[in-house]
C-alpha cells in the first residue's frame, strides 16, 4: 500500500441529481501507467479532478503519492502535475513566460525555472515558438505547452486528462516519446484518453469506466481476453451481400456479427476459433457462399471497450479508422453496423 | 534529464506565499500592458473621464465654496475610473476559471491567497498609475491639492484602498457569475447606479429629497467626500473615519467570501 502512487477506494461524486462517480476503485503502482478509458461523460475527468484535489469526493477515499487527498491536499499538490482537458495556459504570455511562471509557483528558483522551461520547450518541439505570445499558437502547440507546464517540477505522479486530443500525429508521437522517457525514469502516470491506441501504447494497466463505475480493468491483453474469445473476420467477394455471410454463420458466434457493408466485411465473435473452422467451411459450402479472405484474431482493445461499455460505436468518440490494411490489423470501422437479427 | 527536485521545494510558508503572490502579480501586470481592453481601461478611459466631465459639466455645475469644478470633480472620478477598471478583474478571473487556469493554479502547491492577492496587488499598482495619470491631466487643466502634501498622500492611499474593495468585490462576482461577459456587466451595473446617485458629479443637496437620503448613505458618496476633504481642505477626521469604516467592513465580508468561493471553483 505504501509504495502505490495512487490508491482510490469507492470514490463517489454527485453533481445535483447527476451521479458522476459511483464507487470507483483505482490503483497505480509507482512508476506504472494507468490508462482510464471511457465514453464521454463516463466520469473520467471527475475522477482526475478528485485525485488532483480540485474536487472533494462525496464518499470513498484516496491516497496520492502516499497522502490522503482530502486530509493532506497540500502535500499531494507538491507531488503532482496536472494537465486538464483544456489547455490551461495564459494566451497573453509567451510560451516561455508561461513555463517560468509555473516553475516559480512550484517553488523553483528563477534560474531553475528558466533552465527547466528551456529543457521542456526542446523536448516538446516548441523551440521556434517559445518567444511568441501563446494566443498565436495552434491548438496542438497550446496542448503541448500545457503538458510541459504539468512536467515542470518533475512531479512523481502525473495526471494527464486526454493529453493528445487535438494533436497532429507528429505532436502525438513527440508527446508519447516524452511520456515514455518519463515513466522509464519512474514517474507514475494516470492518463485518460479516448484513443484506444494511446492506452495500448502507453498503459500497462487499463480501466474502463462507464456511467461512473469501473466496468473492466486489467492489462490490455487481459481485457482483450476477457472481451470473449476470438474474432472471425470474413471478407465477402464483390457482388455478394455480406449479410448473407453473417446470416449463414451467426449461429456459430457468441455474440451478434458486426457487418461492414461498404467494405464487404463481417466480424463474428466466437468462443473457440480454430475449433469451429470446419463448421464454418461446411456452412459456407451448404449455403453456396464464398469468402475472399478469412482471418481469425483476438479482439482489438477497441472491440473490448465496446463489449464492456455496451455502446454502439456511433455513440462513442473513438477515432475513425479507415478500413485499410490487412484485416487482422484493422480496428472496427465506424460505419460498421451491428446485425439486428 | 532533470535538474529540478522530484518534489516541489518547500521554503518557509510566509516567504513562499510572498514569492508566489509576486509571481502572480507579475503575470497580471504583463497582461495589463498586452491585453488591449485592459490597456484602454488603464490609460484612455481615465484621461477621457477627466476631460469629458470637466468640460461637459463644468459650465453647468457650480459647487458652493469651490472655485474650480475640476477640484470638486477629480476625487470622485478617480474613484469612478478605479471602479470601472475593477470590472475587468471580474472578467479576468471568470476567464481564468473557464480556460482551466484556476484548475491549474489550484493543483499547484500555492495558497489561494497568492492567486487572489496577486490579482489585487496588480490592480493596486494599476490604480496608482491611473491616479498619477489623472492628477497629471487634471493639473494641466487647473486641478490643485489645497490641503498640503500629507493630505494629498492620504487621499491617494484612501483611493487605492477603495480600489482594493472594488477588486475583491469583482473577484467575488467573477467567481460567482463565471461567464466572463456577464461578469463584466455585473461589475459595471452597480458601479454606474451608485455613481449617479452619489456626490461624485453634483452636490447631494441639489438632488430631490427622496434621493438625498440614499445618496448620503451611499458608500461612494462617503468615500468621495472623504477624498474631497483631503484634497480641498476642511475637517477630515470624521469623513475619513466613515470611509475607512465602510472599506474595512466591505473587505471583512468580501475577502473571506471570495477565498471560500475560490477554494471550490473549477471549470465547467
Amino acid at each position: 500500500m505504501a509504495d502505490a502512487a495512487i490508491v482510490a477506494e469507492g470514490l463517489g461524486k454527485c453533481f445535483g441529481p447527476v451521479v458522476a462517480l459511483d464507487g470507483v476503485d483505482l490503483e497505480l503502482p509507482v512508476g506504472g501507467v494507468l490508462g482510464v478509458l471511457g465514453p464521454n461523460g463516463a466520469g473520467k475527468t471527475t475522477a482526475v479532478r478528485i485525485l488532483a484535489t480540485l474536487l472533494k469526493p462525496d464518499r470513498g477515499r484516496a491516497r496520492v503519492a502516499g497522502f490522503d487527498i482530502v486530509k493532506r491536499p497540500a502535500e499531494v499538490r507538491r507531488r503532482i502535475g496536472l494537465s486538464g482537458q483544456y489547455a490551461a495556459v495564459d494566451p497573453f504570455l509567451t510560451g516561455r513566460e508561461n513555463l517560468i511562471m509555473i516553475g516559480r509557483l512550484y517553488g523553483l528558483t528563477r534560474r531553475q525555472a528558466r533552465s527547466r522551461a528551456g529543457e521542456l520547450i526542446g523536448q516538446l518541439e516548441l523551440t521556434g515558438a517559445a518567444g511568441r505570445l501563446v494566443r498565436t499558437y495552434s491548438g496542438g502547440m497550446r496542448r503541448r505547452l500545457d503538458v510541459a507546464a504539468s512536467l515542470l517540477a518533475a512531479p512523481p505522479v502525473l495526471f494527464l486528462d486526454e493529453p493528445t486530443t487535438g494533436l497532429d500525429p507528429y505532436g502525438r508521437l513527440a508527446l508519447w516519446q516524452v511520456l515514455g522517457d518519463l515513466t522509464a525514469q519512474g514517474t507514475s502516470l494516470l492518463l485518460t484518453t479516448q484513443y484506444i491506441e494511446e492506452a495500448e501504447r502507453l498503459a500497462g494497466m487499463v480501466v474502463i469506466i462507464d456511467h461512473g463505475r469501473v466496468v473492466a480493468s486489467g492489462t490490455p491483453g487481459q481485457l482483450k481476453d476477457r472481451a470473449g474469445g476470438d474474432r472471425l473476420e470474413l471478407q465477402s467477394p464483390p457482388g455478394q451481400d455480406p449479410r448473407q455471410l453473417a446470416g449463414a454463420l451467426a449461429a456459430l458466434g457468441t455474440g451478434e456479427p458486426a457487418i461492414d457493408e461498404p467494405a464487404g466485411r463481417v466480424v463474428l465473435p466466437v468462443a473457440d476459433g480454430p475449433g469451429i473452422l470446419p463448421d464454418v467451411a461446411a456452412r459456407l459450402a451448404a449455403a453456396g457462399l464464398h469468402v475472399s479472405g478469412l482471418a481469425l484474431r483476438r479482439p482489438t482493445l477497441e472491440e473490448a471497450f465496446l463489449a464492456f461499455t455496451g455502446q454502439p460505436s456511433s455513440r462513442t468518440n473513438l477515432p475513425r479508422h479507415k478500413a485499410s490494411g490487412p484485416p487482422a490489423a484493422t480496428a472496427q470501422p465506424a460505419h460498421m453496423t451491428r446485425s439486428t437479427q | 534529464m532533470t535538474t529540478a527536485a522530484g518534489t516541489a521545494a518547500r521554503p518557509g510558508r510566509a516567504a513562499s506565499t510572498l514569492v508566489n503572490t509576486a509571481t502572480i502579480t507579475g503575470r497580471n501586470l504583463r497582461r495589463l500592458v498586452r491585453v488591449p481592453t485592459l490597456l484602454v481601461f488603464a490609460t484612455v478611459q481615465p484621461v477621457l473621464f477627466v476631460l469629458l466631465f470637466t468640460y461637459a459639466f463644468g459650465g453647468a455645475v457650480h459647487v458652493p465654496g469651490v472655485a474650480h469644478y475640476i477640484d470638486y470633480l477629480l476625487p470622485g472620478i478617480f474613484v469612478l475610473a478605479i471602479g470601472f477598471g475593477a470590472s475587468q478583474t471580474g472578467v479576468a478571473i471568470a476567464e481564468d476559471l473557464s480556460t482551466g487556469m484556476i484548475d491549474r493554479f489550484r493543483s499547484l502547491p500555492i495558497t489561494s491567497g497568492a492567486v487572489l492577492g496577486g490579482r489585487v496587488a496588480a490592480d493596486a499598482l494599476r490604480n496608482l498609475f491611473v491616479g498619477a495619470l489623472m492628477i497629471a491631466v487634471g493639473a494641466a487643466i487647473g486641478f490643485r491639492f489645497h490641503a498640503g502634501p500629507a493630505a494629498a498622500l492620504a487621499a491617494v492611499v484612501l483611493a487605492v484602498a477603495a480600489g482594493l474593495v472594488f477588486s475583491w468585490l469583482n473577484l467575488l462576482l467573477g467567481l460567482t457569475v463565471r461567464d466572463p461577459e456577464s461578469a463584466g456587466l455585473a461589475g459595471l451595473f452597480p458601479i454606474i447606479i451608485l455613481f449617479f446617485t452619489s456626490s461624485t458629479l453634483v452636490p447631494v443637496a441639489t438632488m430631490p429629497g427622496w434621493l438625498q437620503a440614499f445618496a448620503k448613505a451611499n458608500p461612494i458618496t462617503v468615500i468621495t467626500d472623504a477624498l474631497r476633504a483631503l484634497c480641498l481642505g476642511g475637517p477630515t477626521a470624521r469623513p475619513v473615519a466613515e470611509a475607512a469604516a465602510w472599506l474595512i467592513g466591505l473587505l471583512a465580508v468580501t475577502v473571506p467570501a471570495t477565498i471560500a468561493r475560490y477554494r471550490h471553483a473549477t471549470s465547467t
